[in-house]
């Protein structure tokens, strides 16, 4: 990596650093915003600079800094002479583009907003032709379509804009799809996913079975990018957009992203008979479509959209025809398509800006009002018609040249013909851009009285104008230099074929068909009147109908398909996951068959049996009796316990006390929730369903049992064995299931918490909005209460709870402390310490309990997530991986030398993660009694001895 | 002596899970379920301890007191359910 390579990753990520800065700025004035979005564009295009004069000399400069190597994804830059083309035209017209929407955006539309998309495009813009790798190319494609869709619907209030924006996204991000496929196909064939070896390999790319695919997928991310027939029709509809956005993808970058690309593979793709079939054709079927269509555009803005589909053709046709020279004038026509056409967008928005319109029809004459936009406006378009002295005849010449010369299956006629016809109508629409708007009588029912704009606007135009005409009169002198180094670049190194950038080059067939083109065009343009009466009786069909069509169709489809699977009902898509995972595992199940067992059953003593007994007792009677609601609680608990049991009996003794504790609390929280909710299920679907559903349940049953025994009978090795092996030595405890959750899979426990603390306060604000909905209202006038007994805190509950407090707290913390080493943890301790909290809850009341309560449960969660989240991050200080665990022992005089691991700080915060959901969770549901109108008791309790009871109508809290 | 001891408290406990299963599966009241829950839940407590005998370590012993300490709270839950119908006032 040479010194000024190191500068391309910086080029490439200005923009995008840059595109923070003119939402901030806007607050200081819209001449600020503007500078400061102008600010990295200059920096990035100084450093171009710095680096173009070792390109122009042959250099190809690479940078590279490794990102996924696995993937094959690196974030390589490199810069050639085509790269150097492009990323001067992004930066260069980004730059005039800034200075002309300061002067064209009014007031209303949010600029910083403005710039900040145009810089995220910019910078996206950059990437493509900077990127030497294929996939990071492709990631810089996608975000030209999605900055894209923002410029394009930057007005929102439009339906014109957002729905151009989505059409533009839709068509060009579809290809973008293609193009994914086919780029990796590419870098299958290859080996590799950079660019630079992809160039040079391009013998075995054509030869190989996968050329084909790879070229049209590749083909079609391009055409639809660069707006090719049949996919032309989204860029008229993204003229909806502000007239510098229009200016700025439509001439520069954005539609010519596409043409970079098959200029970027010419040498790895081109010089087949399918590419120069498919792309050649592809481009002149466009040329002429677009230059009809644009002859009869009212609308100027369309009228150059469509011009710019039909110049865009005219370049695919050109790099189809798989000659070096065509590549070269290709190279030639960008620059000099570029020029005129920034100029003229610009131009058409000036008139549209002045005089409130842009239908043709209604303008003209504009020549002794706005005289200087009517000198830019006719430049450019005598230009955009390939007249001499302007750069744009050069390049048409040339084209006509290459196409006088190029046969097309069999017939000599075909290209060179159809080029003319192009070449004719593009004279013909470029005429009347200028007779139509500037020439005629001045008139005087315009919307709005035009005059020149302010030289702000009108700078940026004049400087493409003026370039126009310097490459037009001096083209050798001014472009030769870069055309040559660029044009090299396209055709992958090698010798140069013969050009010569002149204005004369003697009696050529090219001349010829020039002639006919320019007298055909006026004479177009003289039967405009009669001919656009013709267009106008004749049908068409209208590209946005089927557009519309289309997508509704796909939608509805994939709506059917998704509705089909998933309709709303719980059992219905349990039914389908359940099955399809059942039969994939009888699938797999028959494809190898099945190891001898490798292991003999243990015994079973008798007393396992009887839990075992109660066990299955217990699960079979929770289906027969789950209707009643309370006696399926009742059985869960048994189901509960016997798995607590089992637990312990198979040395699980951290499983077991989780178990316990979740299950306390979980019929805790189904407790509260079944006070409000109905105590019987009633029976909503038929015998025949509830069979289907049965077989399946039955099934998956079965077959998850059979499994686990399968696995039980035989050796197999898993992961276990590591976790067993390293627990110790790699995590500093003995306990293996904390060192697995807090060190091994320290990841996933610190997703989870996160993932419960949502889960908690998502409870609290969905209680907090049933409260204050119309539900509260109804909850006001239930009547819940099933008031058995009237001593709603028994003396000796409240007693006995108070003095288990501390001990059940000691027991909490004691687990949380040994957890590291012994059957403990985080998390138990949380569970544990919740319930101790929750008995003082249901024995004194809430109010009580609540007055006691001094740190907010949102709070306590927070804490958690986030003193996790340090002691990951603190593992970086020392220079390791999120959430690499450090221990040691400590020794202080008076106790024994003990433990410390950072993974118990890590522990803590799962413990208060813990702790503050579940707390908070039983704490909202329990919110809805206060509520419900019920009483909460100011004393502790209801039969104290000296005192009378007194009650308080139930508060908030 | 002592395996005799065990062998025998294991089938009374033994038998008395089963009967408590009977009590829950067939009632006839709300109370008769919980009350035979809790007793489940207490003559699980016992077969830990025992099993915890039979093998001579302490582990089974604290986990006996860990279910103790939790336990109850389901139950009291369980009956201010059935009472009051809000468990925690």
């Amino acid at each position: 990596m040479s010194d000024g390579a190191s500068l391309l990753p910086i080029i490439a990520i200005l923009p995008f650093l840059g595109a923070l800065v003119p939402g901030l700025m806007i607050r200081a004035g819209r001449t600020a915003c503007a500078t400061f979005t102008a600010i990295p564009t200059i920096l990035a295009l100084t450093m171009l600079i710095v680096l173009a004069p070792s390109v122009m000399r042959g250099e190809v400069l690479q940078a590279e800094i490794a990102w996924l190597p696995q993937l094959g994804l690196s974030a390589a830059f490199f810069l050639d002479g085509l790269g150097l083309l492009f990323a001067g035209m992004i930066l260069g017209v980004g730059l005039l583009i800034t200075l002309y929407a300061r002067f064209y955006l009014s007031g209303e539309d949010p600029m910083g907003q403005f710039y900040t998309y145009l810089l995220l495009f910019q910078g996206a813009m950059l990437g493509i032709v900077l990127s030497d790798n294929i996939l990071l190319l492709l990631i810089f494609w996608e975000l030209t379509s999605l900055s894209s869709f923002l410029l394009i619907g930057y007005w929102k209030h439009l339906p014109e804009g957002r729905q151009g924006a989505r059409m533009a996204l839709a068509v060009t991000g579809g290809g973008g799809l293609a193009m994914i496929g086919g780029m990796l196909i590419l870098g299958h064939i290859v080996g590799s996913y950079n660019l630079t070896d992809i160039l040079t390999q391009g013998e075995a790319i054509r030869a190989s079975e996968w050329y084909l695919p790879a070229l049209i997928l590749i083909l079609l991310g391009a055409f639809t990018k660069s707006a090719q027939f049949p996919f032309h029709f989204w860029l008229p509809h993204a003229m909806a957009a502000p007239t510098p956005v229009s200016a700025y993808l439509h001439s520069a970058t954005m539609v010519k992203a596409g043409v970079f690309l098959m200029a970027r593979m010419w040498p790895a793709l081109a010089g087949t008979e399918a590419w120069f079939y498919i792309v050649t054709t592809t481009g002149l079927i466009t040329m002429v479509l677009g230059a009809l269509i644009a002859l009869f555009k009212d609308d100027l803005k369309a009228l150059l959209a469509f011009s710019t589909v039909s110049h865009l053709g005219l370049l695919t046709m050109l790099l189809g025809m798989g000659t070096k020279l065509a590549a070269v004038v290709a190279v030639f026509h960008i620059i000099n398509h570029l020029t005129f056409k920034a100029a003229l967008f610009m131009t058409a928005g000036i008139i549209d800006h002045e005089t409130h319109t842009r239908d043709i029809k209604r303008l003209g004459g504009l020549r002794h009002l706005m005289p200087v936009t009517f000198v830019i406006g006719t430049v450019g378009a005598l230009s955009m018609a390939g007249i001499p002295l302007f750069n744009g005849f050069l390049s048409k010449e040339m084209m006509l040249e290459e196409a006088a010369h190029t046969v097309w299956a069999g017939s000599v006629w075909a290209v060179p013909v159809l080029a003319t016809l192009g070449a004719l109508l593009s004279v013909a629409y470029s005429l009347r851009f200028i007779a139509h708007v500037f020439l005629g009588p001045v008139r005087d029912d315009y919307p709005a009285k035009p005059h020149d704009p302010p030289f702000g606007m009108w700078a940026a135009p004049a400087l493409l104008v003026a370039m126009v005409v310097v490459i037009g009169v001096l083209p050798a002198a001014v472009v030769g230099p870069l055309v040559a180094v660029a044009g090299g670049a396209v055709i992958g190194g090698g010798e140069m074929p013969y050009y010569s950038l002149k204005i004369w080059h003697g009696v050529t067939p090219a001349l010829y068909m020039s002639g006919i083109a320019v007298a055909g065009g006026l004479l177009l343009l003289a039967l405009h009147r009669v001919l656009d009466r013709i267009w106008l009786a004749v049908p068409r069909p209208e590209a946005k109908v089927i557009f519309d069509a289309l997508v509704s169709w796909v939608a509805a489809l994939s709506r059917r398909i998704t509705e089909s699977a998933h309709n709303g009902a719980v059992s219905r898509y349990l039914a389908i996951l359940t099955v399809a995972t059942v039969a994939l595992g009888y699938v797999a199940w028959r494809g190898s068959g099945l190891s001898a067992p490798t292991r003999a059953p243990l015994p079973v003593p008798p007393v396992v049996a009887v839990g075992w007994v109660l066990l299955i007792v217990a699960t079979i009677s929770v289906v027969t009796m789950h209707r009643s609601r309370f006696r399926a609680l009742v059985l869960i608990g048994v189901i509960g316990l016997m798995i607590s049991a089992g637990f312990v009996y198979l040395s699980a003794p951290d499983l077991a006390l989780t178990q316990i504790s979740v299950e306390t609390v979980t019929i805790m929280l189904l407790l509260l929730a079944l006070h409000f909710l109905p105590k019987t299920t009633p029976r909503e679907s038929g015998a025949g369903l509830r069979l289907r559903d049965a077989a399946i349940a039955v099934a998956a049953g079965g077959a998850v049992a059979g499994l686990a025994y399968a696995f039980m009978l035989r050796d197999t090795s898993s992961i276990s064995d590591y976790h067993l092996a390293n627990s110790y030595e790699g995590g500093g405890g003995t306990n293996v299931v904390n060192v697995i959750l807090v060190d091994f899979r320290g990841y996933d426990t610190y997703g989870e918490i996160i993932v419960l603390g949502i889960a908690g306060l998502i409870i609290f604000a969905l209680v907090e909005t049933l409260l204050t909905g119309p539900a509260a209202r109804r909850l006001r006038n239930a009547d819940l209460s099933r008031n058995i007994s009237r001593d709603r805190h028994p003396l000796m509950m409240v007693v006995a709870t108070r003095v288990m407090m501390p001990i059940a707290v000691m027991v909490g913390v004691y687990i949380f402390l040994r957890g590291h080493n012994q059957p403990g943890g985080g998390f138990v301790a949380g569970l544990v310490i919740s319930i101790a909290l929750l008995m003082q809850y249901m024995a004194s009341g809430f109010a009580w309990t609540q007055a006691r309560k001094r740190i907010e449960y949102h709070a306590m969660i927070g804490w958690g997530v986030v003193i996790a989240g340090l002691t990951g991050a603190a593992a970086w200080l020392a220079g390791a991986p999120f959430l690499t665990s450090a221990f040691g022992y400590i020794h202080l005089p008076p106790i024994e030398e003990f433990e410390l691991a950072s993974a118990m700080a890590f522990d803590l915060g799962v413990f208060l993660t813990v702790l503050g959901a579940v707390m908070l969770m039983l704490f909202s549901l329990s919110r809805l009694a206060r509520h419900a109108g019920e009483s909460v008791n100011i004393e502790p309790m209801d039969y104290d001895p000296s005192k009378r009871v007194e009650t308080a109508e139930g508060g908030d809290r | 002596m002592i395996t005799g001891a065990l062998v025998f408290a294991f089938a009374c406990y033994g038998l008395g899970l089963l009967f408590n299963l009977w009590r829950i599966a067939t009632g006839p009241d709300a109370a008769d379920r919980i009350l035979a829950l809790d007793t489940m839940v207490i003559n699980v407590i016992a077969l830990l301890i025992l099993y915890g005998i039979w093998r001579g370590t302490a582990v089974y012993y604290e986990a006996s007191m860990l279910v103790a300490m939790v336990g109850f709270v389901s139950t009291v839950a369980y009956a201010r359910f059935v009472l009051r119908g809000d468990i925690i006032e």
